[in-house]
């Protein structure tokens, strides 16, 4: 591999040939470049999209910050070159390297992938091949880096298993140092004097180790079985310490939040500060992948908030701050929340954005509090507009409540109102596409009556899929008719030259969704789809769709299997070994509700047993109180030796 | 107070834009503490004036940026108390008062000062000659985006030093030379060179 200095020198020859080159140099501020040679353990992050994407990343930013607190271990970051740099890179030979350091990423002891979302997967192979290693991990040898990866995508990990060594499921912060422990112990077990690489370990010594961590999946040591039909019998352990499911990992306690953010040079995608108010979501809306995957909520209290934001704008004189959660609104002092930090900032130029508000009045009260002067948009996510679709998605906010919000937030000067929905939820009918038309109408007549002819309205159209881990994980969706005939209704409908329509195109939604609902058989398909130039998928423009069906075909792969199915309710789905904690059972019971048109309110107000509490009782028990909005648990403690005490001491051997 | 400040912009810097490098200082001087003072209107931005763009890639060794602060009489603030607070590549060279009502930094820019490094070996022979028949010349008729104009007269001085190419070129509006296109000239191709703005030349301040 280059050395650094070889790297720098070949970059300075292409970097003003390319667009942007302030992508592709590092040195923001709170970068951290550690001396390489005096730590143990040495990891690279990468966002597998464009920098411009990667930097805002907040869980990159947490483990980031982790890892470089440690003296023993360095974090390094890397994202993937626009088609640009890429050409160039390939054709002067620069491998992918760190931004800090300007290290090629094969000298690295582990590379960790953050896979927020599905549509990254081809980038994931690009970055590999980039950086000159073999994309399956088991073509990889002892002299190559680690491969793991984590995010929400992970919980479906069977789609990538041919390429990553590791996966994360579930929150980072604790399990990443239990990694660069077992890391660390591997290499110095490993190295011998004269090693030509010092970084060389002994890679299965070190995946059987990370096999036996809670919360880590090594896709090798499973074998999946199939029926004849295609779907899942069953997927078995191939180590005696490899537990047969994969329960999540889960912080009991949120550790304080950054406030060191890396400050770009350049204009990026979310150039703010982000603030995590509260983890998990009470309300059960049964297409949500994160309200499922996250539980239980977890609540920051206002002091560490407003404490954390003043540090974080002291150190990096950011003029944005974000303050996030699924559900703004369920924070249970947001009205504290809001005063305080209006009160902090008051006068001192910063904006705040408070996402995820629901549908009433109080929301426009609390977005009020918090501007210096009145933006231009205001963002609701009403998701159904029928009475019955907002039934079974469980969502269930009345037509009044909507137009009494929108007349607030119109009638307080705001001129933009833009309004998130979904097609294709399940059992949807034309009519309930029309509701969504008129609601649109009836929402811009509240606009018009305050504000005539300058109130806007912007209607955001996705299309659902069926996520694995919800309650409609058994749901067949849309094909790509039905989801152009709704599409077409609405653009008919929604003909105004005061309303902005904007959807997702069939192609785009119909990729997340095999990717998200593949099994381990799918690997074959991504990396045909590569091989056919796909990249950049998540980028409308970048999707090369015919890539993928060819792929398919050339897999012999139906995709319609994945995603237009119905599912019977005792299939095995390719990440049941993959548990977030809520029961299977819990989810296919609410499905049957949804079905049958029974909403379930908020659970902080009746606890439904979704499975969360049993999953970390011994955590619920160890943080008792208010911090958790699950109730608590009265039950005694199991007796000693339990499973994960005999875990622990074998594991110490 | 309007603070004039004199800075390098080297290193990672060399490849941010002029837009971001505004952008770059109002957060340095956020974090520094200080309080900016803010344009009046329905997007109020802070008041800071950079004294010409540099062109992507050169190194800036002495640069010029006014900033305006909500603060008065108070002794202006430390150099040091804003050079921790600055990102790497950037770096302070003085910080002083100047009359709040002096005339606008980018009109009083008149000239600017370059060192040109070249990168392949042995590429700076026979320069000394052709940089001599060059300033020679009466005129050098040249196409810039569709429109000709003289270089010659922009051109107010241009050697080889030994090591490297050292030129001062006129920088007032409407009539500005650019190393590009000197080096164009003198048949160096730019993306074998690195180069440096070595100083802005101000117009003589009438007190």
């Amino acid at each position: 591999m280059l050395s650094p200095a070889e790297i720098e020198a070949r970059l300075e020859r292409v970097l003003l040939t390319v667009q942007k080159p302030g992508r592709y140099v590092g040195g923001e501020l709170h970068s951290v470049v550690k001396d390489w040679d005096s730590v143990a353990v040495r990891m690279a992050f990468v966002f597998p999209d464009i920098y411009d994407i990667g930097v805002s990343n907040l869980g990159l930013q947490i483990l980031y910050d982790l890892v470089n607190a440690r003296p023993d271990a360095l974090a390094e970051r890397a994202y993937l070159p626009w088609l640009d740099m890429e050409a160039k890179m390939r054709a002067n030979g620069i491998p992918l390297y760190s931004l800090e350091s300007k290290r090629a990423l094969a000298d690295f002891d582990l590379i960790g992938f953050s896979l927020p979302y599905e549509t990254l997967y081809t980038n994931v192979l690009n970055a590999l091949d980039l950086a000159g290693l073999p994309l399956r991990s088991a073509e990889r040898d002892d002299s190559h880096p680690l491969v793991i990866a984590g995010g929400h995508a992970c919980f479906n990990p069977e789609p990538m298993a041919d390429f990553i060594d590791a996966f994360v499921i579930g929150e980072g912060e604790e399990v990443i140092h239990e990694i660069l422990d077992a890391v660390q112990r591997v290499k110095s077990q490993s190295s011998k004097v004269g090693d030509v690489r010092p970084s060389t370990f002994n890679r299965e010594k070190l995946l059987r180790e990370l096999a036996r961590l809670p919360g880590v999946y090594v896709p090798r040591f499973y074998d999946v079985a199939y029926f004849d039909d295609g779907t899942i019998r069953a997927v078995t352990p191939t180590l005696p310490d490899a537990p047969s499911v994969i329960l999540k990992r889960m912080v009991a306690r949120l550790p304080p939040p950054p406030t060191r953010f890396l400050v770009p040079n350049i204009d990026i995608v979310h150039n703010r500060l982000a603030i995590e108010i509260m983890r998990g979501c009470t309300r059960g809306c049964r297409f949500c992948h994160a309200g499922m995957i996250t539980r239980p909520v977890r609540e920051r209290s206002v002091d560490e908030i407003v404490a954390a934001a003043e540090a974080a704008v002291r150190a990096t004189g950011l003029e944005e701050l974000a303050l996030l959660s699924l559900s703004s609104s369920d924070y249970t002092p947001i009205l504290d929340l809001v005063t305080a930090i209006g009160e902090q900032f008051a006068g001192r130029h910063l904006t705040v954005s408070l996402p995820s508000l629901r549908i009433d009045t109080v929301s426009v009260d609390l977005m009020e509090r918090l501007k210096d002067r009145r933006a231009g948009g205001f963002t609701l996510a009403p998701e159904a507009a029928s009475e019955r679709m907002r039934r079974i998605i469980n969502k269930f906010i009345p037509d009044e409540q909507i137009l009494a919000a929108a007349r607030e937030i119109f009638a307080r000067g705001w001129t933009t109102l833009k309004l998130y929905f979904m097609i294709g939820h399940p059992s949807e009918t034309l009519e309930d596409v029309q509701a969504i038309a008129d609601l649109c109408k009836r929402v811009l007549a509240e606009g018009r009556r305050a504000l005539g002819g300058r109130a806007k309205l912007h209607a955001g159209v996705s299309t659902f899929i069926p996520k694995p881990h919800t309650p409609f994980q058994w749901a067949a969706m849309d094909t790509e008719a039905q989801i152009r005939l709704k599409q077409d209704l609405l653009k008919r409908q929604l003909r105004d030259r005061s309303i902005k329509l904007s959807w997702t195109e069939p192609e785009e939604t119909l990729l997340e969704a095999w990717l998200s609902r593949g099994d381990r058989r799918l690997g074959a398909v991504i990396l045909a789809a590569w091989r056919n130039g796909a990249k950049f998928d998540a980028w409308g423009d970048q999707l090369r769709f015919d890539a993928w069906t060819s792929a398919f075909a050339a897999c012999g792969l139906d995709p319609a299997f994945y995603t237009h199915r119905p599912r019977r309710p005792d299939e095995r789905f390719p990440w049941d070994h993959i548990s977030s904690g809520v029961r299977k059972k819990y989810l296919l019971e609410d499905y049957r509700r949804s079905l049958a048109g029974e909403i379930r309110a908020d659970c902080r107000e009746n606890c439904y047993a979704c499975g969360i509490l049993p999953a970390f009782a011994d955590e619920r028990r160890a943080h008792p109180g208010l911090y958790w909005k699950c109730p608590e648990v009265k039950s005694p403690k199991k007796p000693a030796l339990s499973d994960s005490a005999v875990g622990d001491s074998s594991f110490a051997t | 107070m309007r603070l004039r400040i004199t800075f390098a912009k080297t290193g990672p810097l060399r490849y941010i834009g002029h837009l971001d490098l505004h952008k770059i200082w109002e957060r340095t001087l956020r974090r520094a503490g200080l309080p900016l003072a803010y344009s009046q209107g329905f997007h109020p931005q802070p008041k800071i004036q950079i004294a010409a763009a540099l062109p992507l890639g050169f190194v800036g060794r002495e640069e010029i940026v006014d900033v305006w602060l909500e603060t008065d009489d108070s002794p202006p603030p430390a150099l040091d108390s804003i050079q921790a607070a600055a990102p790497p590549g950037l770096t302070l060279l003085s910080v002083t008062p100047v009359a709040e009502r002096a005339p606008a930094l980018q009109t009083q820019v008149v000239a600017a000062e370059y060192r040109v490094v070249l990168l392949e070996a042995g590429a700076g022979s026979g320069l000394e000659r052709k940089a001599a028949d060059l300033l020679a010349k009466e005129s050098l008729p040249r196409q810039r985006r569709g429109k000709s104009y003289d270089l010659r007269p922009l051109i107010q001085a241009l050697e080889w030093q030994g090591d490297s190419l050292r030129m001062i070129l006129s920088a007032a509006e409407g009539a500005t030379g650019r190393p590009e296109e000197v080096l164009d000239e003198l048949g160096i191709p730019v993306e074998n060179t690195r180069i440096e703005r070595v100083r802005l030349i101000l117009k003589p301040a009438i007190e």
